[in-house]
């Protein structure tokens, strides 16, 4: 394994290596793919819906297929698309960024991937088995106890699998930060996509144990006769709400803070400036955190919950535009008499600024609980989320993947095709979903089928499925300039974007064990503060010595698929009670394996210092 | 590793263990002792109104004497577990509320 | 680091506190205690969802007609001892004993056994006796999701603990299986904090009424 040679190896030998890998760079790859795959399923998804709304009265797919394309697009985007991504991101620069040689637990790393990707996989065989989920991504009971078929039964078990490989990644991002950063690098040293990811986490640490427990209780409704949800057993349908909504809004927080962070980092960049008041930003990405537990009710306003609840749930959401609007100002500063370079990531960031807080208004107009009562389940409110989910969380994945292409790859993505992708995207962005505001205030509600003609809605649905159709466009030229950039452009070499932050001491695409020798951190945007000293690299912390890496291992894999299988059984002995053999089995593969790994030592193996002298590892 | 053995440290290190381990049968003797209060006044059949407080209150200093003795928490070292763990319970906690006030009305 | 890890240690021949002298061991612990905190909000959601639905009994008998307290007695006892008794495993843990941490971690597992042949008689009561079941009404859905999901903690932890002592029965203890060992022993006593709350909020103040 810690031979100096890596020779051209066959189709077989890479596959295994992809899966059993537990490099955290390889492992950002596999999110990328997985991701992208989802991101673009989602989108047709959304096509989808936007042709059928083309048009009054539209026979272009039936009532119950448009139910499943909904629910199936949200689910997909949210959980198996942009989560994906973002931990795509957390990968790559994370432990670059504070200079170690990989996460704290690789193992958990590579079994956090395999659960979300058989996860995902569960949850999009629906397709295939009787119809997707319909009743929407938030599965409101008693709609999603009562769905017939099976498809509620994919949702259920495909997030639970999924859910549970975003916590463990979450917990080893975490430990990550506090345990493995380098010499120097201290809390108020962290570039702000740490410090985000590092909030992020603790969000996720502390959101999705209560989708865990709803989906729990979901699952014994629908599968095991229990009466959580049903109201003629003595249940209560509101309990899903709550449980889902106190995961449902950290959850968007977990989203958009990292693309926060990512923005920061890139405005910071290519303004050549330091960002403007770093520690305001951190005490607003905490306070976001921190307040983002607080307010999950705002999505309940309706629901009854009383005027008094309404009113500190609504005080407390619009409390949550101040540090954002921190945030706001604060990047305007950093870019303010910066030395600005317009580079594709940067053209996203500031396309970014405006589109997210638009989003922000929406969302503050939302909050206003009486208003609210207007807005709910309508059109607007599909206009707010999307504005901050695509306008944030979708640019930031952009921006995010192009400027850490170089990590990923070993070559910058071309700027003429990514700039090509940029407009489309844009432009189409903000005609679908702008548009869509009106809508919703000309009373539109959401998740219907159809509309009627004669009500003034026909022109602006018809501008939102032009625009969705750019945004696809702008996709399609982004893809195209993958395989461009692959195909012609030229290897980058270390720190292509005049970097600041330490991912950029290290060559492009860095070797598996990321440092030589890990680095000593002097100060706030580590490498920025050499390149002004006039060194250009960093000061060693540590003698060139052996470096630990850990083994690859096939076990993540292989727990991951025995809950695949366990799901499947588990769905289908509502109908014949034997599949339960095939629930069993497959919790068995997947205890039988975890037991392998207690049972094993796995001590990993050294680099040697002498291979590291020959320069091992390099490509 | 020889560097440890018979070292006045270790023996420091002991006797300091020992220490503890006192301590945590003292705390032990008293979660038994609070066991013993809250059934005694559940059986006691007092107002409710006053038992429910109270048995909440001991069970939350005995969830303290387990955190804190039995699992280190007031050991060196137990910074950011604790941070995590209040932040967990600050999130428990508004839950619970939620759930047992709007929910049913 | 990593073979020396293997090395047995015998008294006062290892760090104090081995379970966090390596870096593995220092991320075990830490992730460790991060998922506890996940945990707590894990019970809290299924505490809620009990007290939301602890008076939907239906026809079905209520928290006071059901609930006796003399087994619920029994069972605390049981576990808070066998808190105590995975201390003094760590305790002689600390101070390299093997053979008395094994002892020690032998008595917790017959304890934890014992607690759970008891819930698995009190559950077989309701169901057999009380008309209590899982899908009688919603309090007993909730009622046996979240002492259930206890439960299924207590034999999780059994077989965690029960493994861990079995692959290291002849190598002793090193700095490689002390964070686990420890580790070990922190998810018993989250177990143990849990049943706190759930004798005092489930049975006692169901008793209360």
């Amino acid at each position: 394994m810690s031979t100096a040679t890596v020779q051209k190896r066959g189709f077989g030998a890479t596959l295994w290596d992809y899966l059993t890998t537990v490099d955290h760079k390889k492992i950002a790859i596999l999110y990328l793919v997985a991701g992208g795959f989802f991101f673009l399923l989602g989108g047709l998804e959304a096509l989808i819906i936007r042709i059928q709304l083309i048009k009054p009265d539209n026979e272009f797919i039936s009532a119950g297929l448009y139910n499943q394309m909904f629910t199936m697009h949200g689910t997909t985007m949210i959980f198996l698309a942009a989560m994906p991504l973002i931990f795509t991101l957390m990968n790559i620069a994370l432990p670059l960024q504070i200079g170690a040689r990989d996460v704290a637990f690789p193992f958990l790393n590579s079994l956090g991937f395999w659960l979300f990707a058989f996860g995902g996989v569960l949850l999009n065989l629906s397709w295939f088995f009787g119809g997707a989920p319909d009743a929407g991504w938030t599965a409101y009971a008693p709609l999603s106890v009562q769905s017939p078929g099976h498809g509620m039964d994919f949702y259920v078990m495909g997030l639970q699998i999924s859910g549970a490989g975003t916590l463990i990644g979450g917990i080893n991002f975490l430990v990550t930060i506090v345990n493995m950063r380098a010499p120097g690098m201290t809390y108020m040293r962290m570039p702000m996509f740490t410090w985000a990811s590092f909030v992020t986490s603790i969000l996720i640490l502390f959101a999705f144990p209560a989708l865990t427990v709803g989906l729990i209780l979901m699952m014994f409704d629908r599968m095991f006769g229990a009466n959580f949800f049903d109201p003629t057993m003595g249940g209560n349908v509101i309990i899903w709400e709550h449980l889902f909504w106190i995961f449902g809004h950290p959850e968007v927080y977990i989203l958009i803070l990292p693309v926060f962070g990512l923005f920061s980092d890139v405005i910071s960049t290519f303004s050549k400036k330091r960002l403007f008041g770093y520690s305001a930003m951190v005490f607003a990405t905490v306070l976001i955190g921190f307040l983002g537990f607080m307010v999950w009710a705002h999505h309940m306003f309706t629901t009854g919950l009383g005027a008094v609840a309404n009113s500190i749930f609504a005080v407390a959401t619009m409390a949550i535009a101040v540090p954002t609007g921190i945030k706001i100002f604060n990047w305007l500063f950093t870019m303010w008499g910066g030395n600005i370079r317009m580079t594709v990531p940067m053209l996203w960031a500031v396309g970014f600024i405006p589109s997210f807080t638009i989003g922000g208004f929406g969302g503050v107009m939302l909050a206003v609980a009486a208003a609210d009562y207007q807005y709910h389940d309508t059109y607007f409110v599909v206009g707010h989320f999307h504005y901050v989910i695509v306008g944030g969380v979708v640019f930031g994945i952009f921006a995010g993947i192009t400027y850490w292409w170089p990590l990923l790859f070993g070559k910058v993505l071309n700027e003429k095709l990514g700039k090509i992708a940029f407009w489309p995207f844009f432009i189409g962005f903000h005609m679908t979903f702008f548009i869509q505001h009106i809508l919703g205030l000309m009373g539109m509600p959401r998740r219907y089928w159809k509309f009627q003609p004669n009500e003034s809605l026909d022109i602006g649905n018809l501008v939102s499925t032009i625009g969705a159709f750019l945004m696809a466009i702008g996709t399609i030229v982004f893809i195209i300039n993958i395989i461009y950039t692959a195909l012609k452009e030229e290897k980058c070499g270390t720190d292509p974007w005049d970097g600041r932050t330490l991912e950029w001491t290290v060559p492009s695409p860095p070797p598996f064990y990321n440092f030589k020798q890990i680095p000593l951190v002097r100060g706030l945007d580590a490498l920025w503060v050499e390149k002004v000293q006039g060194n250009g690299e960093m000061t060693p912390a540590e003698p060139l010595g052996d470096i630990h890496m850990p083994n690859n291992t096939f076990i993540p894999f292989m727990i991951s698929l025995g809950l695949f299988i366990a799901g499947i059984g588990f769905i289908y002995q509502v109908d014949n009670k034997q599949w339960l053999i095939v629930g069993i089995a497959g919790l068995l593969i997947t205890f039988i394996s975890m037991f392998v790994r207690s049972m094993k030592d796995d001590l990993g193996y050294h680099v040697h210092k002498e291979d590291l002298e020959k320069g091992a590892g390099s490509k | 590793m020889e560097k440890y053995a018979g070292s006045t440290s270790y023996e420091f290190q002991k006797e300091k263990n020992k220490q503890d381990m006192k301590f945590q049968l003292v705390t032990f003797a008293c979660m038994i002792v609070f066991t013993l209060i809250s059934f005694g006044l559940v059986i006691a059949e007092f107002n409710p109104m006053f038992t429910i407080p109270i048995i909440l209150l001991l069970a939350c200093v005995q969830v303290g004497f387990q955190l804190y003795y039995f699992m280190h928490m007031s050991h060196k070292g137990h910074s950011l577990p604790s941070v995590f763990l209040y932040s967990g319970i600050f999130v428990a906690f508004i839950t619970i509320l939620a759930m047992v006030t709007i929910v049913w009305w | 680091m990593s073979a020396e890890e293997l090395k047995q240690l015998k008294p006062g021949q290892g760090p104090h506190e081995p379970e966090k002298a390596t870096l593995e061991g220092k991320n075990k612990f830490l992730g460790f205690w991060f998922f506890l905190g996940g945990e707590t909000v894990l019970f809290a959601s299924l505490f809620g969802t009990y007290l939301a639905l602890k008076n939907s009994n239906l026809d079905g008998p209520s928290t006071q007609e059901l609930f006796g307290l003399e087994l619920v007695f029994i069972m605390t006892m049981i576990l808070l001892t066998s808190s105590l008794t995975s201390v003094y495993a760590m305790y002689h843990m600390k101070n390299y004993d093997f053979k008395k941490m094994m002892i020690w971690l032998g008595i917790t597992v017959l304890l934890g056994l014992s607690f759970l042949s008891l819930e698995v008689y009190e559950f077989y009561e309701y169901v057999m006796h009380d008309g209590h079941t899982f899908t009688s009404s919603a309090f007993g859905s909730a009622f046996y999701t979240l002492v259930g999901t206890h439960g299924a903690h207590v034999i999780f932890g059994l077989c965690w603990i029960t493994s861990l002592m079995i692959r290291n029965a002849k190598r002793g203890l090193n700095l490689y299986n002390a964070p686990k060992f420890y580790v070990a022993s922190l998810y018993w006593h989250f177990i143990d904090v849990v049943w706190v709350f759930i004798f005092t909020v489930v049975y006692l103040m169901g008793k209360v009424g």
